[in-house]
């Protein structure tokens, strides 16, 4: 599924959060949108996913207009996952997942269950509470709902925040895998730099809502004198107002 | 509408009543409670009084009709709010799942939820205190659909205020059946009420349902014009409700709100 952002801008009364960026996502790639805190990403990212309204500009996916009258439609094959929602505490994994495969219309949604339970290693916990759960273990049921559809489009919001090494290492591998066997394009926002290293085509760097570089992680790092991504981001990032 | 969606979103609050033996007991506890409270003042006032023979019957009947208009309110609210408790309310509307299929969800929901409450507190009424809700006969079932209707249209007018002004609309969820009791003429006749609320009132379809339950347990007559006429309000409500929601949740996209919604 190709992304196509033109020209976005969202104003909240007088403050500009998303200052007219633009970039396309190519099918099966993966972009990372990187930038400091407040920098505009998460507001982009909802207006992606049509729970912001932008103020100008336009989101094509698959060179269809987003709009609210097809948003439904496009959703059944786009999917979302952030460390910062979570799922009902009170239900357990499997009742959440069941509800999740039912509100995206979902086929055959105890097979779906199966693959996912095997592939992400939710056996152990599958009937507890998602409440009870512990942070590696709610980040691997929240990957699992965001692939419940299989979607084609995936939004992943710091996908591997506050977990262990070890945890953070199995859903990077688990993602690279996953993309390797399945047509997926994501749009990555992280601050683990070598997370987006390893999963990312391209880079676009926001800062005070705009975009301020873009590229793969190769040539940034090489445009900009440094030799790893996140010193990269910190000299970007600390760079005094540049923009305009 | 997608039903599969609109039960799957039932099956989420069904999941989570079925998982909890204390929140059933929750249900079940207040309705019960206002049962006991209401039974034996209303029993003394007829030890006290020979105003009606009756009296135990009318403020019991009140009291468990009121309940029912509160419970599906609250259970309104209370299903929506657990969305944004569980910080689950992002999850909720990247889901392809339409505005009127959550209303249409949670409508349904609410009915089960109130229904827990009640009927056992209804029943406990019977034997209890020998008062019967069931008296009032088939125009029982056109006050109870009337109340349901325009409990559900205070929770979604509620909820419509918690996507505009996020969870800090909270307390308003708790105070709007309490706003409207006074103007109900839910344990009085509305004559007790000043003339100028009189005209207000009469545009709530409450009065028209509590009078008419009087009617019937007083008189033994049954108005249908009356009850038409607070069905007719009820739905009108329920329709200004739902333009309400829809303006609000448009609102909050504009605003960003949905994106973070939580505790």
């Amino acid at each position: 599924m190709k992304l196509e952002i033109k020209n976005l801008v969202k104003k909240f009364e007088s403050v500009t959060a998303v200052n007219n960026i633009s970039f396309t996502l190519e099918k099966n790639s993966t972009l990372g949108l990187l930038g400091p805190n407040g920098c505009g990403k998460t507001t982009s990212i909802g207006m992606m996913l049509g729970l912001i309204t932008p103020t100008s500009g336009k989101i094509y996916i698959n060179d269809i207009v987003l709009e609210p009258k097809n948003r439904i439609e496009l959703l059944t094959m786009i999917n979302f996952a952030s460390p910062y929602i979570e799922l009902p505490k009170k239900l357990t994994v499997k009742q959440n997942l069941e509800v999740y495969a039912r509100l995206y219309g979902v086929k055959k949604i105890y097979e779906r269950l199966s693959e996912l339970v095997e592939d992400l290693n939710l056996q152990k916990f599958l009937n507890k509470k998602t409440g009870e759960l512990s942070s590696g273990q709610k980040n691997r049921v929240s990957l699992a709902k965001s692939l419940i559809n299989k979607p084609k489009l995936l939004f992943l919001d710091e996908p591997t925040a506050s977990l262990d090494p070890d945890v953070g290492d199995f859903v990077r591998e688990y993602i690279e895998t996953y993309k390797k066997n399945n047509e997926l394009t994501i749009l990555l926002a992280s601050h683990n730099m070598k997370e987006v290293e390893r999963l990312c085509d391209k880079v676009v760097m926001m800062k005070q809502g705009e975009i301020v570089d873009s590229g793969t992680c190769g040539e940034l790092i090489k445009k900009h004198g440094r030799t790893n991504l996140e010193d990269t981001f910190l000299k970007i990032a600390r760079s005094k107002n540049e923009l305009g | 509408m997608n039903w599969g969606k609109v039960f799957a979103l039932s099956l989420r609050h069904i999941y989570l009543i079925k998982g909890s033996f204390p929140r059933i007991l929750d249900l079940i506890y207040w309705p019960t409670i206002q049962i006991f409270l209401w039974g034996f003042i209303s029993k003394f006032f007829t030890l006290s009084s020979s105003y009606f023979e009756n009296t135990v019957g009318i403020i019991l009947s009140a009291a468990i009709l009121y309940d029912f208009l509160f419970r599906s309110s609250i259970s309104y609210n209370m299903m929506f709010l657990e969305e944004i408790w569980s910080r689950n309310f992002t999850n909720l509307f990247i889901a392809p799942i339409k505005l009127s299929e959550i209303i249409t969800a949670l409508t349904f929901t609410a009915i089960f939820r109130t229904l827990i409450g009640l009927v056992p507190a209804a029943l406990i009424a019977i034997p209890l205190f020998g008062v019967s809700i069931f008296k009032i006969g088939a125009p029982l079932i056109f006050l109870l659909i009337t109340l349901y209707i325009f409990g559900v249209t205070l929770g979604l007018l509620v909820t419509a205020g918690l996507v505009r002004f996020g969870p800090s609309f909270e307390n308003i969820a708790w105070a709007s059946l309490f706003f409207l009791a006074p103007l109900g003429c839910i344990y009085y006749p509305i004559e007790i009420l000043p003339e100028w609320l009189q005209v207000i009132a009469k545009l709530l379809p409450l009065v028209h349902i509590f009078e008419e339950m009087r009617n019937i347990l007083i008189h033994d007559i049954i108005n249908y014009s009356q009850i038409l006429k607070a069905i007719f309000i009820s739905f009108l409500y329920f329709l200004i409700g739902i333009l309400i929601f829809y303006l609000s949740y448009n609102g909050a996209k504009n605003r960003g709100t949905l994106i973070n919604m939580g505790e």
